[in-house]
């Protein structure tokens, strides 16, 4: 007799165990759950080149899927990542072409001086930005909206409307080599998880990027510089989509200038299917990570089952859609 | 003939602190019935349960004799109980007549609505109160006097035979008051019945017939307006047998701590002067508006007052931003701990060390070990009941809420404590706590400075007690001179 309430008292502990479980870790469950169907599904999907490819794939996406997450934990949006991507490409392209139409007086440069122009365009655009979020209060959505056109803008004037080809050799291995045989651009997507993840969990700036964009005035009470943290998020988005955008141009061996139209899109659906909440505060890098490895295994998924592309499109909008409709169930605590 | 409106044990707690505990009311048709009470003695819920916007826990409502529960606002609406809110809830890009008709918009043709129609209804209501605002005006372009006249008119338009009045003149001045005095006097001589809430007595002395006092969210007293004066009225509404002990255990020193000159910011203070020696617990207390949580604002670099002096251990100070504040060595506990002291959406820990994460960790990188140290340490010195500190901070309940507040700050070793309603919402076990840290602070030589609304946590753990109405200094009390009644007195 005694014994009946502890077993319902153990299934009760068990359950609410497996509950919790769900909720913190259901993102990997899905992405684990989904990684084993489509193996079933098809012989070729676990190939080793074939997850080479997933990666190659989703790199740019998580790359800048990184960065959107530190601009969405502070509460804000940023729109211009696509643009950005395509600017930053553009312009570090300029400086490490073969073409003697496309290039800056006295290139092609070395390869690290058309990185560091790259980057530097990120950094000035999300600056840019920033301080227009930041100092100035406009929202978020229509800043980086504005420079979702500005930036685009600029790279077609820039490059004059052509693209930049005949990118050098050392630049294009970037994009295309590899590193004790996996390839450049999954290093760069794998070193840039792990330094955004290490940002945003283990240091102090990290923090001040939860608490700014939990409670902007419980944090300005603690004496954090709330216009100086939402400043930097939008930096350290801009630098990242510098990133993608070289990381682009190097597969493709040359910049275009229509490159990443669209982008920002994936970028938001990666961090919203990770679980982080566009409202602020919370939500992790890892999430981010496999936001971005689930839309890119989907996408090969399918592709490998011979499934339009067009019913991408649909499934991706429901799984976001979905995402959400999960975490809000989260948040009142079901 | 039975009573318009009548109330009996109604009840209603927030997580676990009872907001209102006996809730009696009997409203009979044609008076003007005065709600007095101090802060948090429960008018608040008492009106909202009665609006229809909380549920209350337990109790009975009667309209015209007939028993009643009511699920939301429209329904209470229906039933013929209107209200005049406190706090404005005008859509400022509509126009004066459309804020009126919010929601019953005369209909026109095609399915639109009749502009002319309403404007000329609005218009009509507005001129019958003898109220001079232009129903095509909008209403981000009146001033807030008149915004509350038209909410007035809103609520009345509404033909109400019961009608609440929240504080209705606190937001207008003397001639706007005087015309809601006439039309609440022509609203009683149609027979319906007003329940008017105000702190200003002297308002219920002029236009209320009887009156009813809560006190610590129960029923108090109530009786016929003419039968009682200033004095017993205040005594009702303080009562005065000490509920709590607060044990004193400070000593105030002659050195100088935190000292004020002058302090000045237009619209929201003026010319206010006080010093605060180490080892003092300085009081402020004053009705919420009366410019209390402003002076903090600016003590702490989240404002800045337009003049005055402001010295801390006899050397001028001026912060441009709270980091200065706190580097100096002064904490803020806000008024409103879910507005601008947690971050709810993080847990007990992130939330305790969230002002002292450059002092936790040094490095760029978090030092967790040292991080869950300081959490265990506070917690265990704070006495603050959790689970696990990795838990949210939202789990908590109120009183622990503002002990990891306190202990948040108290991590930096702050020199001077601002208070601004540190046991707002707690418990009173909690309650007794925090003063008790508060205590233990200033006897170790620490400068606090608190405001509080509640007279009892004032008198029992003041020092010195500074009365502020509307913007102004009014008088600062010894410990030994000061009472409720003259607190009371003063602040209205």
């Amino acid at each position: 007799m005694s014994e009946q309430p502890s077993i319902k008292g153990h299934q009760a502990a068990a359950s609410e165990i497996a509950k919790q479980v769900v909720r913190e870790y259901g993102i990997y469950l899905a992405f684990i759950i989904l990684v084993v169907a489509l193996s079933f599904a098809n012989k070729y999907f676990l190939t080793q080149s074939n997850i080479s490819n997933v990666l190659l794939q989703t790199s740019i996406n998580g790359v800048l899927a990184f960065g959107m997450t530190f601009v969405i934990i502070t509460g804000g949006i940023d729109l211009s990542v696509g643009s950005v991507l395509a600017l930053a490409g553009i312009v570090s392209a300029s400086f490490a072409t073969a073409s003697p139409q496309a290039t800056v007086p006295g290139g092609p440069y070395p390869v690290f001086v058309a990185l560091l122009v790259g980057l530097l365009v990120g950094v000035a655009s999300g600056g840019i930005i920033g301080a227009i979020v930041a100092r100035f209060k406009v929202p978020a959505f229509v800043a980086t909206l504005g420079m979702l056109s500005a930036a685009r803008g600029l790279t077609l004037i820039y490059a004059g409307g052509r693209p930049v080809p005949a990118l050098t050799p050392q630049y294009r291995w970037i994009g295309n080599g590899n590193l004790f045989g996996v390839p450049a651009p999954v290093v760069i997507f794998a070193a840039a998880f792990l330094i955004s993840w290490f940002v945003l969990a283990r240091t102090r700036f990290g923090r001040y990027i939860y608490a700014v964009g939990g409670n902007a005035r419980a944090a300005k009470t603690s004496g954090i510089s709330v216009v100086g943290i939402r400043l930097a998020a939008y930096v350290i988005s801009g630098a990242l989509a510098g990133v993608a955008g070289m990381l682009l141009a190097a597969r493709t061996g040359s910049a275009l200038t229509q490159a990443g139209i669209g982008y920002e899109l994936d970028a938001i659906a990666a961090v919203v299917i990770g679980g982080i909440s566009l409202s602020g505060g919370i939500g992790r890098m890892t999430g981010a990570l496999i936001g971005a490895l689930i839309i890119g295994v989907m996408n090969n998924g399918l592709d490998l089952m011979g499934i339009e592309s067009y019913y991408q499109q649909v499934l991706k909008g429901m799984l976001i859609v979905g995402a959400v409709m999960l975490d809000q169930r989260r948040n009142r605590g079901d | 003939m039975a009573a318009l409106l009548k109330v009996e044990g109604l009840t209603k707690s927030f997580g676990g602190v009872a907001a209102l505990r006996d809730g009696r009311f009997e409203l009979e048709a044609g008076t003007v019935h005065a709600l007095c009470g101090g802060n948090g003695a429960g008018k608040s819920t008492f009106l909202s349960i009665l609006m229809g916007i909380y549920r209350r826990d337990a109790g009975k409502i009667w309209r015209n004799g007939r028993e009643v529960e009511f699920g939301s606002p429209a329904e209470a609406l229906a039933s013929g109980i209107a209200i005049i809110e406190q706090e404005l809830s005008p859509i400022p890009q509509m126009t004066v007549a459309e804020n009126i008709f919010l929601g019953r918009e005369p209909p026109g043709r095609f399915g639109g609505v009749d502009f002319r129609k309403m404007n000329a209804a609005a218009q009509a209501i507005l001129d019958d109160l003898g109220f001079a605002i232009p129903a095509s005006r909008h209403m981000y372009s009146l001033s807030v006097a008149q915004a509350q006249l038209v909410e007035i008119a809103k609520a009345l338009s509404h033909d109400a035979e019961v009608i609440f009045m929240d504080e209705p003149t606190s937001a207008i001045g003397q001639r706007e008051a005087h015309q809601l005095f006439a039309v609440v006097q022509r609203l009683r001589a149609q027979g319906r019945g007003i329940v008017y809430v105000s702190h200003r007595l002297s308002e219920i002395f002029d236009i209320a017939d009887r009156y009813t006092v809560f006190r610590d969210g129960a029923y108090a007293g109530s009786g016929l307006v003419a039968e009682v004066d200033r004095a017993s009225l205040i005594h009702l509404i303080v009562g005065r047998e000490m509920s709590e002990e607060y044990a004193k255990i400070n000593t105030p020193t002659d050195e100088e701590g935190l000292s004020v000159a002058g302090l000045t910011s237009p619209g929201k203070f003026d010319d206010i002067s006080f010093t605060v020696h180490k080892g003092e617990i300085f009081g402020i207390y004053g009705l919420m508006g009366s410019g209390r949580s402003e002076i903090f604002d600016c003590l702490f670099g989240l404002d800045r007052p337009s003049k005055g002096e402001v010295k801390l251990f006899g050397k001028p100070v001026s912060f441009a931003a709270p980091a200065q504040a706190i580097a100096a060595g002064v904490a803020l506990v806000t008024e409103d701990r879910k507005l601008s002291g947690l971050n709810l959406s993080d847990s007990i820990r992130r939330n305790i060390s969230m002002a002292s994460l450059r002092a936790l960790s040094p490095n760029f990188v978090i030092d967790t070990a040292r991080e869950a140290k300081a959490s265990r340490e506070t917690v265990e010195r704070f006495n603050i009941q959790i689970g696990r500190d990795v838990d949210p901070v939202s789990s908590l309940s109120g009183g622990n809420q503002q002990k990891v507040v306190l202990g948040k700050w108290f991590w930096r070793n702050p020199r001077v404590l601002l208070l601004d309603e540190p046991t707002r919402g707690v418990d009173v076990g909690a309650k007794r706590e925090i003063s008790r840290i508060v205590g233990t602070f200033a006897a170790a030589g620490g400068t606090v400075a608190m405001i509080s609304s509640e007279i009892d946590e004032l008198l029992g753990v003041a020092d010195r007690i500074m009365v502020m109405r509307d913007g102004r200094s009014v008088e600062t009390l010894d410990r030994s001179q000061a009472t409720a009644e003259k607190l009371v007195h003063l602040s209205v």
